[in-house]
């Protein structure tokens, strides 16, 4: 080869010679970027491998799995797998609450967020705001694992702390938190809050500590109240970080922390209603029930709406913001 | 206008101190039960004050402790190994697509960037690394599944690359003669300490809490890392007297484990090193979040 291109050098690009010149050229472009071709390999094989084929094996939810035959081997079904999906009720429970605890999430997270944010802007001492702003984060650095030990601390049945210590003060009988779903739209919400909300409070207060100061002055020289600053010059600036966050939270709804609702709950069966999300659907399906075919239509339809999703999202920030949008 | 600022600042640090409260207040009631006696447990249930100090739960976990010896070893061992060679690829994965002259740029950026957006989920995923790589039961699977993590580190490292690195400075090297790999262990890794700490670190995290590819993948109980170990032992009770955890007690074997205050206190064993190292780091984590979001 490099005989090649030392003769490709030499040659002159006369008339009858230029399709030579061009693909020479291009032997020496490619010698002189392989290094850098060597050095994307492993990540662009790991990319294949990890991400570019399970989305091509998206297609055996079209498929009925059978590991004698093989994957490939296995018969096409059609839409068979969907119809058996779409005709229980998991179908319906599983897509609203997936998507009910987004939108709650969404809405009351952004708020009190934004709220929190604001309050830890005006704690002036820069000492206290790094304090507090360690502690709020470090619930998200814990294992949902660990999450769920708190949460049993407090919720057992024999020896949790509200059962046991909290309840008898108000004279209330011993409630079986983890046999009665209607309590679980609420223990959710306070355990994502709790583990996620620190995260995004730094987040708005990056956005908060980067208004210049003399927007503030100027309001102050003209008697703007506390209150009128936030509402005039804090809010108005950060919404492009707002809406930004917004937006892709709104792409991911169809997505939810697996980790939280399998977790937290001990996957207790009499609890599924409230807490039978896509992803604990589709990982049941798979490894508990082992009903791959309606597990994979699951998992294909949560993908395909997620994919549509987030196009949406990122389609409407690029018009709002085109900094801001993914690509 | 004084009077103003100070209510405003007293109620936030107000608000602070309660929000402080309730994110210690749970840790401080998983510390004080795994110290209390199993029988006053028992009786008054978990609370923030050890009404009667003791030790035996700790005391049980150490008597079969080979079992959590191994899981922290497998997963000290995952997490390291993971996170080097995660972040040597997400680096060298990057480098290129930071190098506005490199002709594969922008076919790679994009296939980057739709990883962010369309995955396969878990049924194709599971399929992949048991029926194709056979990755099933290996220790493997605790670690290919995480190494790239997502395309946003890759992306995150790429920006940093490309916006803190003089491109001159590269070019000047090039001239010498240096080659690629030379300018990009030398010269571009150097220069990146930043961006490599904030993402080892988060990577770091992934690993130490991953507990999801265990689950996945692993049936064979022996290659569990703590987070498995402490998953199974919450979820199945039985699992604590069925494995070798505490077993080997002569002692404690012939009554019945500490069960409850054990549970506590196997969870103040996975959690602990979190809660001693992050003070040293938190800095790191707070500008990393500022910074992942400000440009993902």
């Amino acid at each position: 080869m490099e005989r090649m291109i030392e003769m490709a050098l030499q040659t002159q690009p006369d008339s009858g010679q230029l399709a030579v010149a061009a693909t020479s050229k291009r032997f020496v472009r490619f010698r002189k970027y392989l290094p850098l071709t060597l050095m994307v390999i492993p990540g662009l094989l790991y990319l294949m491998i990890n991400n570019y084929l399970p989305m091509a094996g998206l297609v055996i939810a079209f498929k009925e799995i059978n590991f004698a035959k093989g994957i490939l081997a296995s018969d096409w079904v059609g839409w068979k797998n969907f119809e058996y999906l779409f005709a229980t009720s998991d179908a319906y429970i599983i897509t609203r609450n997936t998507i009910l605890y987004n939108a709650a999430w969404i809405v009351l997270g952004t708020m009190l967020a934004i709220f929190l944010a604001i309050m830890l802007n005006e704690v002036k001492q820069k000492l206290f705001a790094r304090f507090y702003q360690s502690v709020i984060v470090l619930p998200h650095l814990i294992s949902i694992v660990i999450v769920a030990y708190l949460v049993y601390a407090a919720l057992s049945l024999e020896t949790g702390f509200i059962n046991k210590s909290i309840l008898p003060l108000f004279g209330m009988d011993d409630i079986m938190f983890y046999f009665e779903p209607k309590y679980w739209p609420f223990i959710l919400t306070a355990v994502h809050l709790w583990k996620g909300l620190g995260f995004s409070v730094v987040v708005y207060f990056a956005a908060i500590i980067g208004i210049d100061e003399e927007y503030y002055e100027a309001a102050r020289l003209d008697g703007a109240t506390k209150w009128q600053q936030i509402r005039g010059i804090t809010l108005p600036l950060i919404s492009p970080v707002i809406i930004m966050l917004t937006l892709l939270a709104v792409g991911r709804i169809f997505y939810s922390d697996f980790g939280l609702f399998y977790q937290v709950p001990m996957n207790s069966g009499p609890l599924y209603e409230t807490t039978n999300v896509i992803d604990t659907y589709v990982y049941r399906g798979l490894l508990g029930l082992g009903d791959i075919g309606m597990s994979a239509a699951a998992g294909f339809y949560q993908s395909i709406v997620g994919f549509i999703l987030v196009l949406t999202a990122n389609f409407i920030v690029r018009k709002i913001d085109r900094d801001n949008a993914l690509f | 206008m004084f009077r103003e600022n100070r209510v405003w600042q007293t109620a936030a640090h107000i608000i602070y101190i309660l929000l402080t409260i309730a994110c210690i207040a749970p840790f401080v009631l998983l510390i004080s039960s795994s110290l209390t006696d199993e029988a006053v447990i028992l009786k008054s249930g978990y609370s923030f004050f050890p009404k009667e100090f003791s030790l035996d739960a700790y005391r049980y976990l150490l008597t079969g402790g080979e079992s959590i010896a191994r899981a922290y070893g497998i997963t000290v061992f995952v997490t390291v190994f993971g996170t080097a060679t995660g972040l040597l690829m997400s680096a060298m994965l990057a480098y290129p697509l930071s190098r506005r002259d490199y002709p594969a740029r922008n076919i790679l950026l994009f296939l980057v960037v739709i990883t962010l957006l369309f995955n396969g989920g878990l049924v194709p995923t599971y399929l992949v690394y048991t029926q194709l790589l056979n990755l099933k039961n290996t220790i493997w699977a605790l670690i290919v599944p995480g190494l790239l993590m997502n395309g946003f580190n890759v992306m995150l490292i790429q920006t940093f690359f490309r916006t803190s690195i003089p491109s001159a400075v590269i070019e000047s090297a090039s001239i010498d003669g240096a080659g690629e790999f030379r300018i990009f262990w030398t010269i571009v890794l150097r220069l990146s300490t930043p961006v490599l700490a904030t993402v080892g670190l988060f990577q770091t995290l992934m690993y130490w809490n991953d507990w999801m590819n265990g689950t996945v993948y692993l049936t064979n109980t022996k290659l569990y890392g703590i987070q498995n170990v402490l998953n199974r032992i919450l979820s199945d009770a039985q699992f604590l007297a069925s494995s070798s955890f505490g077993a080997n007690s002569n002692v404690l074997a012939s009554a019945s484990p500490p069960l409850e205050t054990v549970k506590m206190a196997i969870a103040v064993i996975g959690v602990l090193p979190v809660l001693i190292v992050y003070p040293f780091c938190q800095k790191y984590f707070v500008k990393g979040i500022a910074l992942g979001a400000v440009k993902g």
